[in-house]
């Protein structure tokens, strides 16, 4: 009897040590995938993008009731608001019909100007717009999953866009998913120019929602308002897609209050504008 | 014959619901749900079903599994990759060690653990973040999402018991 209870407490010890060095493995294993996933090596990207394209289809199933129950609330609140938006929305045409007519004009010119210096033509772009069925901007990361993937043509270093600007660019493609790595990410580095002085800098995240601006030339006199734009530099994006506004520049450092609307993101337009970008490695063979 | 397989069949599913219901807490943490003031919760939600399980039903939600939640995870983009999984393991260990501590406790005490256990973890994923992302991240955010993963406690805790005395009371 006495026998019996001393192994039963040696398996119990054993069991425990066992329990522990489990633990212990998974812990190290934990500490071995930041190590890989800071390597940034294809084997990770791939795992990402089999898992994002698995659980996709169960992201979208769930929001969609969420997004018809948003959107059930939204028609009740424009009702009770129509007839100051159509008072609005009138002043506003007429606003927007006088710059129609202003930039038919610059178009006339530009189209003429480029004529007369013979200007190679920059290829055309395509788009897709996508549901976001996943929002990742928490509390380490910043990043979002849309539903819209190779087959519908997106391509990494595509440029992920609302109707006020610039929001990320696509950082992993899957077959029918993509994930989207936004402006405010501290991985998020873009060549951007100042509208005002086309002065150039890099715009990086730090996971706020305002991004800084660094390596501004020196001497440069920035104001808040000034806009931010995106630059040719790299390769990554065409010029003049509109970011942000600089918000406040405290002892030299700029950040920018950017044009998107986080908590408004339900669709992203991924515009791939064929640049030879540097995010996309083999860009020259697939063209 | 079919009666004891369909026995087990059901038996297994119920055992699987501590996984089922961390995962799903996972998937719907990381939902666009565009509430103001809300910022998505993916591992945060997790910490908190992994947290209860460990206290109340550890033997169905073994390390590997909660390893495995953490994974998909920070695949899935919740955290920077293998800093989501550290956190949720830490989660796991401190409240399986506390325990005792804290089973049959009033539910005050068990939410005041979770304060603590989750800031202890919080913090060290800002840390851990920063140190990946290869800058200091801004705390805000971060401190942000504890305190709403802090109020959701209350809320999801009575859902687990629920889920734990529907499912597996005869487990």
């Amino acid at each position: 009897m006495k026998l019996r209870g001393g192994s039963a407490l040696r398996l119990a010890s054993a069991k425990a040590w066992l329990h522990r060095g489990t633990f212990a493995l998974l812990v190290g294993a934990a500490f071995a995938l930041m190590v890989l996933g800071k390597a940034d090596t294809p084997l990770i990207e791939r795992a990402r993008v089999t898992v994002v394209d698995a659980l996709s289809p169960i992201m979208e199933g769930l929001a969609r009731p969420i997004a018809s129950v948003r959107q059930l609330y939204e028609n009740a609140r424009d009702f009770w608001s129509l007839r100051e938006q159509n008072a609005t929305l009138k002043a506003e045409q007429e606003r927007l019909l006088q710059w129609q007519g202003v930039a038919r004009q610059l178009q006339a010119e530009n189209d003429a100007l480029r004529d007369l210096l013979k200007l190679v033509p920059e290829p055309n772009a395509t788009f897709v717009t996508a549901r976001v069925v996943a929002d990742n901007g928490g509390a380490f990361v910043r990043t979002l999953l849309v539903t819209a993937g190779l087959r519908e043509g997106v391509r990494k270093g595509s440029a992920a866009m609302t109707g006020e600007g610039l929001v990320g660019r696509v950082a992993e493609v899957g077959e029918h998913s993509a994930r989207v790595l936004l402006l405010s990410d501290i991985n998020s580095r873009i060549p951007v120019a100042i509208e005002r002085t086309r002065d150039q800098a890099i715009m990086a995240g730090d996971n706020s929602d305002n991004p800084r601006l660094l390596y501004l030339p020196h001497g440069i006199a920035l104001v808040p308002g000034d806009r931010i734009v995106t630059s040719t530099a790299g390769g990554a994006f065409p010029p003049g897609l509109p970011i942000g506004i600089v918000r406040s520049i405290d002892d030299g450092v700029a950040t920018v209050q950017l044009f998107v609307e986080w908590d408004r993101l339900e669709y992203l337009r991924l515009v791939d504008y064929k640049l030879p970008g540097v995010l996309q490695s083999g860009a020259g063979k697939l063209q | 014959m079919t009666f004891s397989l369909f026995n087990r069949l059901d038996n297994w599913a119920r055992n699987l619901s501590p996984f089922a219901l961390t995962l799903l807490m996972l998937i719907i943490g990381t939902m666009p749900l565009h509430l103001p003031y809300f910022v998505p919760l993916g591992t945060g939600l997790a910490m908190i079903s992994v947290y209860y399980w460990a206290i109340h039903r550890p033997g169905l939600l073994p390390a590997p599994a909660v390893f495995a939640i953490g994974l998909i995870g920070d695949l899935m983009g919740a955290a920077p990759l293998g800093v989501g999984t550290l956190l949720l393991l830490l989660v796991y260990a401190i409240a399986l060690s506390q325990r005792r501590l804290f089973f049959g406790q009033p539910f005050l005490v068990v939410w005041w653990g979770f304060m603590m256990t989750g800031a202890g973890a919080m913090s060290l994923g800002w840390i851990l973040s920063s140190i990946v992302g290869g800058g200091a991240l801004d705390p805000r955010p971060t401190i942000f999402a504890y305190l709403m993963t802090l109020a959701l406690y209350p809320a999801l805790g009575d859902l687990f018991a629920r889920a734990q005395r529907s499912f597996l009371r005869s487990a």
